[in-house]
């Protein structure tokens, strides 16, 4: 049987599209919108990347960092987060849910009482943003042994050999970072060169998941029609923000959003 | 846990970066591993080449003004009682801190490599005012971080990094200080790391930067050594070197040297920041028992809450208001080859009249911190114990504050 994430996958693969990711900040702007938004957006997104905000993160931009302190100002805590996870596995079981954060946040919780929870709660996978490989062989293996999949990242400074040994250690998912830059960036590399280094990884490793993130938006994302998956992120968070400002609703905002971009590569 | 002989404590460290098997390491995004790796090549082979070791010599000599001086407070020692009090007046080095061994390696090594542009986060403008200052010695662009309310702090030295061509970028994140500056540095390293070199302020972050800084700032105690030699004749029978600690450049810089004789011979005493005696924030993660967590690439001991947020501090000194604490200092700690402990705002002020009543000499707010506990210790020691406490800093920077919070008499004109 296939994991929840492959098969969403599989899925995509069988509508001949891209995977759509979506990234959401667990408690922007509070504990019960993000559920809700998860739940909006769920209609469209084959699978949900959770943020798990950290207050000193070093990788992401200034949309991510905005919704992460507007989480945090409004006190969401880890146990929070899986709450809001299993909340939303009651009525969307199916749809996998990945949790995108730092380390530390894991290893204050412990990282046994964090798989076990995540388990418990439904959470399918997890990306560790400041856990490269090989740091995280010992923690990758854990997550194995307890069915959640350990994402792997790779990015334009990742060199062959590393490439090689990281894509021979990934579970089913891999994530390409696609350029230089903190998340949100404008997109400064060509989608030609994206690709060409997207196909390297996928000559490295066909058999595996591989999205694209980073620069993601729904200017750019058809251009990467001929992928296993793609990520967005910081549009999204940005579309939260700037409702918000405008005391609309963020809820039906970013599943319109999120709509329109599951119809351009579709 | 065991803290090696004859083996510079830099190098200490195992394969994948940690000390004592558990602080320090590479908590880093992908993107940042490459050029990590390519500074760590540079640096392992430099650090041994002789060329190279003379080239910065050259520039400590000449440019960074080298050996700085090494003075018995006579004053001050009258004043304790007890022990002899000196100091080794680090702030005599060009731009008046400590910071510019570290800026001026870093800046040769980016050199080497071939980047155009340098960039560096800064608390109490110094690490940011060196850097700026060696970039445009060696003609390199810089950028410096720093939190918008260390900016509003610390104005001397921003003035001083835009006079030397610097973009003084303010980081508006979080508690808007060191710790945000940081952050926001590297994440600007993470954007731009084909093109750009990092110079980490401090003996933190991923492990290679806690090492060069380390190697660099390691300059104090060479020199120091050669002085009590003169001095004594030799290495004192007693002594006590006490430095503050933030994230804990100066105080490696100072101690290195003597990390082979026994601690009853050559005591380290690490002063944190305490923070106002009336607040239960501080910047003191080793004395008040802070968890071990990850902060800005590296495991350490840390101010965070149970979750693993990072923690805002509070302290008068921008230049240790920083939650977290060099991997190096947490290696020391647990194998108890120096101690630490820390002073509050109100006694590092209160130690500042002191040593300036005293003596003609004006540590910043950040030497004022050790100052006070050595001088609170060194009424118990016998008179053939020599205490020396590292002024780091130049008070210049301070004068708004110590203006404020003392009165004008404090502050002299220049």
């Amino acid at each position: 049987m296939l994991n929840p994430i492959s098969l969403a996958f599989k899925k995509a693969k069988d509508a001949k599209r891209p995977a759509l990711l979506t990234y959401t900040v667990a408690g922007d702007s509070s504990k019960k919108q993000s559920l809700e938004i998860l739940k909006a957006i769920s209609n469209y997104a084959d699978i949900l990347e959770v943020g798990v905000p950290h207050n000193t993160p070093v990788a992401d931009g200034g949309q991510i960092q905005t919704s992460s302190y507007r989480a945090i100002k409004n006190g969401i805590k880890m146990n929070d987060i899986f709450k809001i996870v299993s909340d939303f596995k009651k009525i969307k079981n199916s749809k996998p849910v990945i949790f995108m954060g730092y380390y530390n946040m894991i290893f204050q919780y412990g990282e046994n009482n964090f798989l076990k929870k995540c388990k418990k709660s439904g959470v399918n996978g997890l990306i560790v943003v400041d856990l490269p490989w090989p740091e995280n062989k010992i923690f990758s293996k854990k997550c194995k042994k307890n069915s959640i999949n350990f994402i792997q990242l790779l990015s334009p400074t990742t060199s062959n050999k590393r490439l090689k040994s990281i894509t021979k250690d990934a579970h089913d998912m891999i994530y390409y970072i696609s350029m230089l830059s903190t998340t949100g960036g404008k997109l400064k590399v060509s989608p030609k060169k994206i690709l060409a280094n997207y196909n390297k990884i996928k000559k490295i490793s066909p058999k595996k998941n591989c999205v694209i993130g980073f620069g993601i938006t729904e200017k750019t994302i058809s251009n990467f029609k001929n992928t296993d998956g793609l990520v967005v992120g910081s549009q999204i968070c940005k579309e939260i923000t700037r409702s918000l400002n405008n005391r609309q609703n963020p809820v039906i905002n970013v599943s319109k959003m999120v709509s329109k971009l599951k119809k351009k590569i579709s | 846990m065991k803290l090696k002989k004859r083996i510079p404590v830099i190098d200490q460290g195992d394969r994948l970066g940690f000390w004592g098997g558990k602080f320090g390491g590479n908590f880093v995004p992908e993107t940042l591993k490459k050029p990590i790796e390519d500074l760590e090549l540079q640096f392992n082979k430099l650090k041994s080449d002789k060329n190279f070791i003379k080239e910065r010599d050259n520039h400590f000599k000449n440019w960074v003004g080298a050996p700085t001086r090494f003075i018995k407070l006579d004053n001050l020692t009258k004043h304790v009682g007890g022990a002899q009090i000196w100091s080794k007046v680090v702030s005599d080095a060009n731009g008046g801190a400590h910071k510019i061994y570290n800026a001026t390696v870093h800046c040769l090594l980016a050199k080497r490599s071939g980047k155009k542009v340098i960039i560096g986060d800064t608390g109490a403008g110094y690490a940011g005012k060196m850097l700026s200052m060696a970039a445009k010695k060696f003609g390199l662009k810089c950028k410096i971080f720093m939190g918008a309310k260390d900016i509003k702090r610390q104005q001397p030295n921003v003035k001083a990094m835009k006079k030397n061509g610097a973009d003084v970028i303010p980081v508006y994140s979080g508690s808007q200080t060191l710790v945000d500056a940081v952050s926001e540095c590297m994440r600007y390293w993470v954007a731009n790391c084909d093109t750009t070199a990092m110079c980490v302020g401090s003996t933190v972050g991923p492990a290679i930067f806690v090492r060069i800084c380390g190697w660099s700032t390691s300059q104090i105690s060479r020199e120091l050594k050669v002085q009590l030699i003169n001095e004594f004749g030799e290495i004192p029978k007693k002594l006590k070197l006490y430095n503050c600690v933030g994230g804990g450049s100066s105080s490696f810089g100072f101690w290195n040297e003597f990390m082979d004789y026994n601690k009853k011979q050559v005591e380290f005493i690490g002063v944190e920041a305490g923070g106002p005696s009336k607040s239960k924030r501080h910047a003191a993660p080793l004395t008040y028992g802070s968890k071990i967590g990850i902060l800005h690439g590296a495991a350490q001991y840390v101010n965070q809450n149970s979750d693993g947020q990072i923690e805002e501090t509070e302290s008068i000194s921008a230049g240790l208001d920083y939650p977290g604490i060099s991997p190096l200092h947490c290696f020391l700690k647990d194998v108890k080859r120096a101690r630490y402990t820390a002073a509050s705002d109100e006694e590092a002020l209160k130690a500042y009249q002191i040593v300036t009543k005293y003596e003609n000499l004006r540590p910043s707010l950040e030497p004022s911190h050790a100052f006070s506990v050595a001088i609170k210790e060194a009424k118990k020691f016998s008179k053939d114990t020599v205490v020396i406490i590292n002024s780091c800093g130049d008070a210049y920077k301070d004068r708004g504050i110590l203006e404020k919070k003392l009165g004008k008499k404090y502050v002299k004109s220049n």
